[in-house]
């Protein structure tokens, strides 16, 4: 885990508190953790730069050193100002009055252009359209083929040529197809390619004259490093790119690279990419991906991931039986389960907001490993003790702890516990306690 | 097949590395010689020196330790000139590099090694393998290549190709099925082949889907299972990765241990600083770099030749 900008800051003002009065000094102190900051989360250097000293400016008319938590003062405004240089208002695709409209999707090798492809048409398709996808990928071994498995799963037809035509030709003869088979949108997949790949990046440009695309496409890696400006730079200069698609953000890059795109070339950011999956495309929406860049936590991410983990129908069974006091250690186990696909617990936790700086100064170790003795305890029981742990008595007690290599005082903890529990959630159901405010509704 | 079609006329190979190596030099390690031409170390030395080193993708701590050193000699007086400074700055890169001893290939041992290509998506695995097994072959190695991705769309076609180019042998299995299943067939086809190295390669995952590093963990129980001479865990990293490319280092390491790293796309403008990084925090070393598209595009990553490439 990351030092996250809160943990940078406090660190600072820590120490500036004790001197008392703050000077000119100090404010460059507080900045220059808001520049390692930033460059830790990969946003380009010149970006940092002239975005620190952006919010210098602001901190200074704002006075926002001299109140009391001075920490989330320059957070506010090293926020807010993220906030607005990624682009306030979400952008939307644009279409053409004249159909077909037409997607150039281009980038890097890797990136992710077929699979955001396949995203989008699904998007679309879902939104009413027709959509069409073109595979003129001729260079990577088998990226046809990938696409036409893609449009198959999603049911959307896909136009190619095999390897032997130009792309050139290919997306003319796609265009065609499209006007003839009444397809709203074209969706069109090229080869990943290098910025300073002339004849590949020539390539581009002829497409682009011949295709006049309603919008041209870039699709960025999220964990790319200092080199995103340059590359979407390049490409920018070369085919006017007009929306950006910024894929794998599931995983835990923090997406410096969007920031520094956004701010060189002023092109919008207008999906993330969130999985392997086709449904895994949402809107781009800035105040997520200023709280990652500034390592703030992401709740939204953690309910993503509870969403994924729990079915909602396995959900109501479970409240079911919490209320009706009717929940069994094979209930718990399954539960432990869920939870634990969702991820290792201490990144689960440091996904709270304040969270993760909280358990580091504390030190908090989660101990995946309790989960795990819980877990072979369980596994130990047969089904009718995990149903009735009533019946666990001493000679049941050695077998399971032997069974689990564990020890008998394991054992009695965990029946204890689980006693406990039922009886919570029995008062809980008989209206005994005060209900949990929003909890189990 | 038109796969052989190539973007541009074939050149010599080294030429190629030399040529992806390029671009590095002039614009980062450039800059840094031009910065030590001058006549006095300056404070705006020092700022600048680690401004190219983070643009370089080094990393913020990884730049700040070795400039903190660099800044304490020149302080103690053990380097007074520029260019004294500067090279110490290359030796210690390359020490960085050389603290973890390469292991190489399959020599010496004896029997079937298994090597396991992990990675996260796109970053470049199944083309690696392709180049790692065409080398392998023409030094004279009996090769099988298992295509445990049988979750990405038309990864097994992709790698197929790749067997057809290069004369691989590719064991496969039907699109969703268990990779470990996959992974289980293609280390009994290759005994039976007799053959020196299994390469697998894996489907992209990231690193921080559980479930995955999971699944690969699996995989690796597979392999023990039946017991090859030798097995090793391969990495794949894209250099234009940012500071992530820790992380997923880190975490890949965590999960089935790594016994080196192959940096690909190196033909691109991407420093390649993720390799200090690596190194210097992991212990893992770079075996490989990938400076292309082709079979070929490859060469063995060589610490000392890598930096004074960088360099010169
Ligand atoms: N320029 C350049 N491109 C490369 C290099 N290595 C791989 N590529 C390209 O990067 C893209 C992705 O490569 P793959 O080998 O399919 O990557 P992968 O890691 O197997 O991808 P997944 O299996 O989808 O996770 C392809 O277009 C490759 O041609 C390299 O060293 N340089
Ligand atoms: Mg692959």
């Amino acid at each position: 885990m990351f030092d996250s900008l809160t943990d940078r800051l406090q660190g600072t003002f820590k120490k500036l508190n004790s001197k008392g009065k703050i000077a000119e000094s100090d404010v460059d102190l507080a900045l220059r953790e808001v520049r390692v900051s930033l460059m830790e989360a990969d946003v380009n250097l010149k970006v940092a730069k002239s975005f620190v000293a952006d919010v210098k400016e602001t901190i200074r008319e704002r006075h926002a050193l001299e109140s009391l938590n001075a920490t989330q003062q320059v957070i506010q405004v090293v926020n807010q100002e993220m906030i607005e240089l990624l682009g306030s208002d979400q952008s939307k695709l644009e279409t053409s009055p004249a159909l077909p409209t037409t997607y150039l999707m281009v980038g890097l090798q890797g990136s992710g252009k077929t699979t955001q492809s396949a995203k989008l048409a699904l998007l679309l398709r879902r939104q009413g359209g027709k959509p069409l996808l073109v595979a003129a990928d001729i260079y990577r071994p088998a990226a046809i083929r990938q696409l036409e498995t893609l449009g198959n799963q999603l049911n959307v037809p896909v136009y190619s040529e095999g390897t032997s035509s130009p792309p050139e030709q290919i997306a003319a003869n796609a265009i065609k197809q499209a006007r003839s088979g009444g397809h709203t949108h074209v969706i069109i997949d090229t080869a990943g390619r290098l910025q300073i790949d002339e004849a590949m990046m020539a390539e581009l440009e002829r497409l682009k004259q011949q295709l006049r695309p309603t919008e041209t496409l870039l699709v960025v890696d999220a964990m790319t490093g200092q080199e995103a400006v340059k590359v979407a730079e390049r490409f920018h200069e070369r085919l006017g790119v007009t929306g950006l698609i910024m894929s794998k953000m599931d995983g835990d890059a923090r997406g410096g690279a969007a920031l520094s795109i956004r701010a060189v070339t002023g092109v919008p950011i207008k999906f993330v990419g969130t999985g392997e999956r086709p449904e895994s495309l949402e809107p781009f929406m800035p105040e997520r991906i200023a709280s990652r860049i500034l390592g703030l936590g992401d709740m939204l991410s953690l309910i993503e991931r509870a969403e994924a983990a729990f079915d909602e129908r396995q959900a109501q069974e479970l409240e079911r039986k919490m209320r009706t006091a009717t929940f069994s250690l094979q209930d718990f186990y399954n539960q432990l389960q869920m939870v634990k696909s969702m991820g290792p617990l201490d990144e689960l936790l440091g996904m709270i907001p304040g969270m993760g700086s909280a358990m580091r100064q504390q030190d908090v170790k989660v101990d995946d490993r309790q989960l795990k003795r819980i877990e072979a305890m369980i596994q130990s029981m047969t089904p009718q003790e995990r149903d009735h742990p009533e019946i666990i008595r001493n000679s049941r007690r050695k077998r399971i702890a032997l069974g689990s290599g564990t020890t008998v005082a394991d054992v009695n903890a965990l029946l204890a516990q689980f006693s406990q529990m039922q009886k919570m959630m029995k008062q809980l159901s008989t209206g005994k306690m005060p209900k949990l405010p929003g909890m189990f509704r | 097949m038109r796969f052989f079609r190539s973007r541009q006329e074939p050149e010599e190979r080294d030429e190629k590395l030399e040529e992806g190596l390029s671009a590095s030099r002039k614009v980062f390690f450039g800059q840094v010689s031009a910065l030590f031409e001058r006549e006095e170390i300056t404070d705006d030395t020092w700022e600048e020196l680690e401004e190219l080193l983070i643009a370089a993708d080094v990393g913020v701590e990884t730049t700040f330790t070795l400039v903190e050193g660099l800044r304490d000699r020149v302080d103690s007086g053990t380097l007074r000139r520029p260019s004294e400074v500067r090279e110490a700055l290359k030796s210690e890169l390359v020490l960085m590099l050389e603290a973890v001893a390469p292991r190489r290939g399959p020599n010496g041992i004896d029997g079937l090694l298994v090597t396991l290509v992990v990675g996260v998506n796109g970053v470049g695995k199944t083309t690696s393998i392709a180049k790692i097994a065409n080398r392998l072959k023409l030094n004279g190695a009996n090769v099988v290549i298992g295509a445990a991705d049988t979750f990405r769309a038309g990864a097994t076609d992709q790698l197929q190709v790749w067997g057809d180019v290069t004369g691989v042998p590719v064991i496969s299995g039907a699109p969703n099925s268990d990779p470990a299943a996959v992974v289980h067939d293609a280390l009994t086809a290759a005994k039976a082949r007799g053959a020196d190295v299994l390469l697998i390669d894996t489907a992209g995952r990231l690193h921080t889907k559980y479930n995955l590093m999971e699944e690969l963990r699996k995989i690796e129980r597979v392999v023990q299972r039946q017991k090859p001479s030798a097995q090793e865990h391969l990495l794949v990293l894209d250099a234009t990765t940012g500071q992530n490319g820790l992380t997923q280092a880190r975490k890949f390491a965590e999960t089935v241990s790594l016994d080196g790293v192959m940096i690909t796309k190196l033909d691109g403008t991407a420093k390649g600083g993720i390799a200090f990084a690596v190194a210097r925090e992991l212990k893992v070393p770079i075996r490989y770099v990938g400076t292309g598209e082709r079979v070929t595009d490859m060469a063995e990553f060589e610490p000392r030749a890598f930096v004074e490439a960088l360099w010169a």
